[in-house]
Order: C-alpha cells, then sequence, then structure tokens
C-alpha cells in the first residue's frame, strides 16, 4: 500500500512541478506549486513526519503560497513575455537539466547502494512532543536566532512595502 | 510488502531540485523564479525528512521546521521587494531590472 501511495504522490509532486516550469501564467505556476506541496506532505506522513506534514500544509501551502498569490493579484501579473534571445538556454536547457538529474541521481545510488525500505509506521517519534522538545532542548539557540530573524523580515517588508511619503 | 527503498525518496527529492534549477535558470517573470526557489527548497526539506527516517532522529524535522521559517521571511521579504520594484520600474521581466548588472 504504502509502496503505492508513494508513486501515486511522487508523481504528482513532478508533474506539477514541470507544471510550475512549463506554465507562462504565474497563477498557474502558483496553484501546481500548492500541489506539489499538497504531495509532499503525503510523502512527509509516509516517512512518519506527522508534525512536519502538516506544519507543511499550514506554513506553506497555506501562508506562503497565499502570500505569492495576493501579490500576482496585486500586480496584476499576466503572461509572461517571449524574448528570450538566449541560445545557450535554447541549445543546453533541457541537456543541461537532464545531466543535473544524472549526476544528482548517480551520486544518490553511488552514496547509498542498499537504503533501507521505508515502511509506514516504523519511525513514530516525530510527533508534536519529540519535536518541542527537542526544538526547546537541544535547538534552543536556533530557535531564539529565527525569531529574530523573522522579525526583522516582518520589519523590513514592512519598510519595503510602504509608500513614500514625500 | 516490502516498501520502497529510502534512495528512491532522495533521487525525487533530486528531481525537483533540477526542475528549480530549471525553473530558475530559464523564467523570466521574477514571482515565477522566485516560485521556483520556493520549489527547490521544498526538495531539500524532502531529503532532510528522508535522512531523519533513516538516522530514527528527529534533527531533519526541526532542520525542515528552520527552512520553513526562512522561506517565510524570505517569501515576505523578497515579495515587498518585488512590489518596490514593479512600483518604480512597471515590468516583472527580470531581463529589463538589469541595473546592478553594468
Amino acid at each position: 500500500m504504502d509502496v503505492f501511495l508513494f508513486f501515486l504522490f511522487a508523481a504528482i509532486a513532478v508533474i506539477c512541478a514541470v507544471n510550475v516550469v512549463v506554465q507562462t501564467h504565474p497563477i498557474s505556476s502558483a496553484l501546481s506549486l500548492v500541489g506539489v506541496m499538497g504531495a509532499l506532505a503525503v510523502l512527509y506522513l509516509l516517512l512518519g513526519g506527522e508534525f512536519i506534514a502538516m506544519a507543511q500544509v499550514i506554513v506553506y501551502a497555506g501562508a506562503i503560497m497565499v502570500l505569492f498569490i495576493f501579490v500576482i493579484m496585486l500586480l496584476n501579473a499576466g503572461e509572461e513575455s517571449k524574448q528570450s534571445k538566449s541560445l545557450v538556454a535554447q541549445f543546453l536547457g533541457i541537456p543541461g537539466f537532464f545531466a543535473l538529474l544524472v549526476v544528482l541521481a548517480f551520486g544518490i545510488l553511488r552514496l547509498f547502494p542498499n537504503a533501507p525500505r521505508v515502511r509506514f509506521g516504523e519511525f513514530t517519534s516525530a510527533g508534536a512532543e519529540e519535536l518541542g522538545r527537542s526544538l526547546f532542548t537541544q535547538y534552543l539557540l536556533p530557535f531564539e536566532v529565527v525569531t529574530v530573524l523573522i522579525l526583522i523580515a516582518i520589519v523590513g517588508a514592512i519598510v519595503l512595502a510602504r509608500k513614500e511619503m514625500d | 510488502m516490502q516498501g520502497v527503498p529510502l534512495s528512491w525518496y532522495l533521487i525525487l527529492s533530486a528531481i525537483l531540485f533540477a526542475l528549480g534549477v530549471a525553473g530558475f535558470l530559464f523564467r523570466r517573470s521574477i514571482i515565477t523564479v522566485f516560485m521556483s526557489i520556493e520549489l527547490m527548497l521544498n526538495a531539500v526539506n524532502l531529503s532532510f525528512v528522508a535522512f531523519s527516517y533513516q538516522f530514527k532522529q528527529v534533527d531533519g524535522h526541526l532542520f525542515t521546521f528552520f527552512v520553513m521559517v526562512v522561506a517565510a521571511a524570505e517569501a515576505a521579504v523578497g515579495l515587498a521587494i518585488i512590489l518596490t520594484v514593479f512600483r518604480n520600474r512597471a515590468t516583472l521581466n527580470i531581463d529589463e531590472i538589469n541595473s546592478l548588472k553594468y
């Protein structure tokens, strides 16, 4: 069953990711990206990350993508203009993509020739309780740094996006 | 049922990352370029969670959590920059926003 689920959601993720790259309208790309994030949330669940799957849906698909869609609507972004004159991009683009993919896949298969098999339910200690305990003891300093970072980001976004008052 | 090897998750992550790189390099709309960056971050998150499964530790999940927070901060600031650029230049095409290049 989990093999079937892996292939189903891996296929959804890859198809949506291809759609993100090939669509010319930004709103289509954004909706495809939501599809990728939903499929990845299911894969996280298969890997035993129930909390991180929920965070993926709430934070990524819920908050970040809404921000993207707001900006697309606000700027009234339409179809992207086709004026790429680069010959390198035309002739090396797709071969370069597959070259990168082959290098990465070769490295993975070389490093993990007999990787363990993933069985659903074998790793269950990544719930909210364990994550919270680790986050507030072992990773307390990164957590505090990240809170300062997000405060700076909030202030920076407001400063950048406000209208200039003359 | 045996389950799929862990390396397949990593290969899926590699496919998504390569697609993100392709989108980042070949798209001309600044918003789509930005979404390609999010796609790459997501691909790396999948690797973190897969490794976390292999080593049976929660550290990978916490890194994923931090990546999500940083991605949220990056999206907020980046989209504010896009708004400002659009207000000043009235374009979203990255070929026309090249004052810093020369």
